[in-house]
């Protein structure tokens, strides 16, 4: 079968190997009010409040969003300012734990019989895409019509991340009840779980998990980045094609994050809402990567402590990932609830200048989508709108491939970033 | 182009590839062919060859002061330029008659265009053509190695010479043309270091082989003799003035090795290759075109309606 193209990322297998374990309570959480695609939630606690783990602290007044729930028990100490990553100022709850996280008498199980009681649970779960993006599941399913393929997002194809990875080799049957879930009430009739090829060990665990499960079949993807990303994940798994203008719910699928799954499973038998993450901490600056599970709203400093990473050394420091990855500040920032990843890189001694584009079509063959992104960067410099519509940038998902592989160090993507924004909406 | 302020932004990690290591690559590549020539030619042909090198790199110095541009050599392009030059020279050329060339190629072929990866002829091929008309004689005035004898002609002009020693590159010819066997294995080099894609060189060994054949030439001798191994292997594939999918690569090779079958047995010249390459570089927009990916997924392109411009001028006539 035909593969997309993309690069070869030197992946490394010590964090792979190392088991997800709770990391202690921290001395304080800021719950953001903003952890997801949409508009942010309005604080229901003030100052003094005392609230416990999975108590709805923020309201989602808007359809474009869900609550947020508090991730620790103990006592809201004020109501501050967040910035996201987005550079978005939004409310911010903090609360000074008091170490029993008592669990809130309102986290029962919910009852799901029917298709609208699974998108109300993911909806009050405070549920979103648990591999990074951040976007709203109940808006997926909703979205999604009527299906006929489920695809399940194992691919985690980045550097540094291995916390999917982990929960398909540690608790592997949780991602298959939720998939057995999801097709009982979507009434889906497959289901196809992509994991990257070289991990043979969470491989071997899923295929264990799913046997005699009719339906339910794994696929291994390529060991070459992306294969996260929807249209490749899609392709690689079943063979569609998702077209230009059109989502995965145009072509019958509905993909959702092994993550994400076993999560809306664990939320139907406990009723805990979404309060608690896990991510990898690593990168170049970090000595001992873990994989970790933090209370949401645990500030990075107190995670980089504990990784053993030296604060002085480090250059970039990034919420997800290298690639797709966004930079972060160190002073403020907490773990969020869609971030799978906590990045350290070491500062470089020597930043490569950017030089003259030699033609020599690196980007043009590392890129997914088929692009030829150098040509895209050009037609942004003479600012020739009708260059790029038909070079298809709207097709770009920014996976950096071409930044990654450019001999030249250019900043390919990024300038096709930048063009996207002269490109006229359609 | 206008500066820039180019902001920092993912992917935060890069792959080890840069161009002075594919050019450093491409100059390794070059080493065995140009040993074999010194080899054979002697002292001088080492002259030479630091000549057309040491001069390119130094016009290449030269002009990006003079233009107050940023500083370009470093990347070792300039470096390869003057090497190839002076690898399809004759070994006793004047010094200063290889200096010119490598003057040419750098300032007026590459850098006027913008240099690195903007030229669109290939500034080896041009340098060539343009000492090929210049300086007719010197061009056309051989010797033998291991020797001083002069002789008047090659094997690709019809001295003879067995085809083991074409191979090792053991005839009269330019300093790094005659090691065929040299020119290949640094060609292997590029190839399996993913420096350069082999689809240039085969489409142009290819297409030529199969017209020389077809004609009723000697075919290893034609392949061995001349300029075609060293051009087809090194010039053909110029990541800037060739295309840069592998169908238009293929496609180019092609057209260099039926234009260089044509000069050779119907052209003025006894060589094809420089012109071959340059007449091609022209197309490779064209081909580029062609043969550019389609978009994973893109819908079918629809061709943009242009209006026609109204035909004012008769209006007046019919009023």
């Amino acid at each position: 079968m035909k593969r997309l193209n993309g690069v070869r990322l030197p992946h490394t297998k010590r964090i792979e190997e190392k088991p997800l374990t709770p990391f202690p309570l921290p001395a304080l959480v800021r719950i953001p009010m903003l952890m997801h695609t949409g508009s942010p939630c309005k604080p229901t606690v003030s100052a003094g409040d005392s609230v416990a783990v999975g108590q709805c602290i923020g309201a989602a007044e808007k359809p474009d969003s869900v609550p947020v729930h508090a991730s620790v028990s103990g006592t809201v100490t004020a109501i501050s300012e967040y910035r996201t990553v987005s550079e978005e100022n939004v409310p911010c709850i903090e609360i000074r734990p008091d170490g029993k996280q008592t669990v809130s008498g309102d986290c029962v199980p919910p009852e799901i019989n029917t298709k609208e009681d699974l998108i109300r649970a993911a909806k009050e779960s405070g549920c979103v895409g648990l591999s990074g993006a951040g976007d709203l599941t109940f808006r997926k399913l909703e979205d999604a019509g009527k299906p006929d393929l489920l695809i399940l997002n194992g691919a985690e194809c980045e550097h540094y991340l291995a916390v999917d990875g982990r929960l398909m080799t540690e608790s592997p049957s949780d991602i298959i009840n939720g998939a057995l879930m999801l097709m009982k009430l979507l009434k889906i009739k497959e289901t196809r779980i992509g994991i990257r090829s070289d991990r043979p060990v969470a491989v071997k665990r899923m295929a264990e998990a799913c046997e005699g499960q009719k339906g339910i079949r794994i696929i291994p993807l390529p060991a070459v980045y992306p294969q996260g990303a929807e249209k490749v994940l899609v392709f690689h798994t079943c063979g569609r094609v998702i077209p230009e203008k059109q989502t995965a719910a145009d072509i019958g699928v509905l993909v959702l994050n092994v993550a994400t799954c076993a999560f809306l499973y664990r939320y139907s038998q406990t009723g805990i809402p979404l309060v608690e993450r896990a991510v990898t901490v690593a990168g170049t600056a970090v000595r001992k990567p873990c994989n970790l599970l933090v209370p949401v709203g645990t500030p990075v400093r107190d995670l980089l402590e504990y990784t053993a990473c030296d604060e002085d050394i480090i250059g970039d420091l990034l919420c997800g990932s290298t690639m797709m990855g966004e930079k972060i500040k160190l002073e403020d920032a907490v773990i969020i609830r869609q971030q799978n990843g906590l990045t350290a890189m070491r500062r470089r001694k020597l930043v490569q200048r950017a030089s003259d584009c030699i033609r020599c079509g690196s980007c043009m063959r590392a890129c997914p989508m088929n692009l030829m992104p150098m040509e895209l960067n050009r037609a942004f410099y003479r600012q020739d709108i009708r260059a790029l519509q038909t070079g298809k940038l709207r097709l770009c998902m920014n996976c950096g491939c071409c930044s990654y592989v450019c001999p030249a160090k250019r900043p390919v993507a990024d300038i096709n970033q930048q063009a996207k924004k002269i490109l006229p909406a359609d | 182009m206008k500066k820039r302020k180019i902001p920092s932004a993912s992917p935060y990690i890069r792959s080890n590839a840069n161009t002075s290591k594919i050019m450093l690559y491409v100059l390794l590549a070059l080493v065995p062919s140009a040993l074999a020539g010194v080899l054979n030619f002697g002292f001088s042909a080492l002259l030479l060859l630091g000549t057309t090198t040491g001069t390119a790199i130094a016009a290449e110095i030269i002009f990006r002061t003079v233009t107050g541009k940023r500083q370009t050599v470093q990347d070792l392009s300039a470096a390869v330029t003057g090497l190839l030059i002076g690898m399809t020279l004759p070994p006793d050329i004047p010094l200063w008659k290889a200096g010119v060339g490598s003057v040419f190629a750098i300032v007026i072929v590459k850098q006027l265009f913008g240099g690195i990866g903007q030229n669109f002829a290939n500034p080896a091929a041009t340098a060539k053509i343009f000492l090929l008309v210049l300086f007719m004689n010197d061009m056309t005035k051989w010797r033998l190695p291991q020797t001083a004898q002069t002789v008047d002609l090659t094997p690709l002009t019809g001295a003879h010479a067995s085809y083991f020693d074409m191979l090792l590159g053991n005839t009269a010819g330019c300093v790094g043309e005659t090691c065929a066997i040299g020119l290949i294995l640094g060609a292997l080099f590029l190839y399996l270091t993913g420096t350069a894609s082999p689809f240039a060189p085969i489409g142009c060994l290819g297409s030529f082989a199969v017209l020389t054949l077809a004609g009723g030439y000697d075919l290893p001798a034609q392949l061995l003799s001349g300029g075609l191994m060293l051009g087809a292997c090194f010039m053909t594939t110029d990541y800037t003035t060739a295309p840069l999918t592998h169908p238009g690569q293929l496609l180019f090779g092609i057209g260099v090795g039926v234009l260089t079958f044509l000069i050779r047995h119907y052209g003025g010249f006894a060589e094809g290759i420089p012109f071959a390459i340059v007449m091609m570089n022209l197309l490779t927009p064209w081909l580029d075109r062609l043969t550019k990916p389609r978009p994973f997924g893109a819908e079918t392109e629809e061709k943009p309606v242009r209006e026609k411009p109204k035909r004012k001028f008769l209006s007046h006539k019919a009023s």
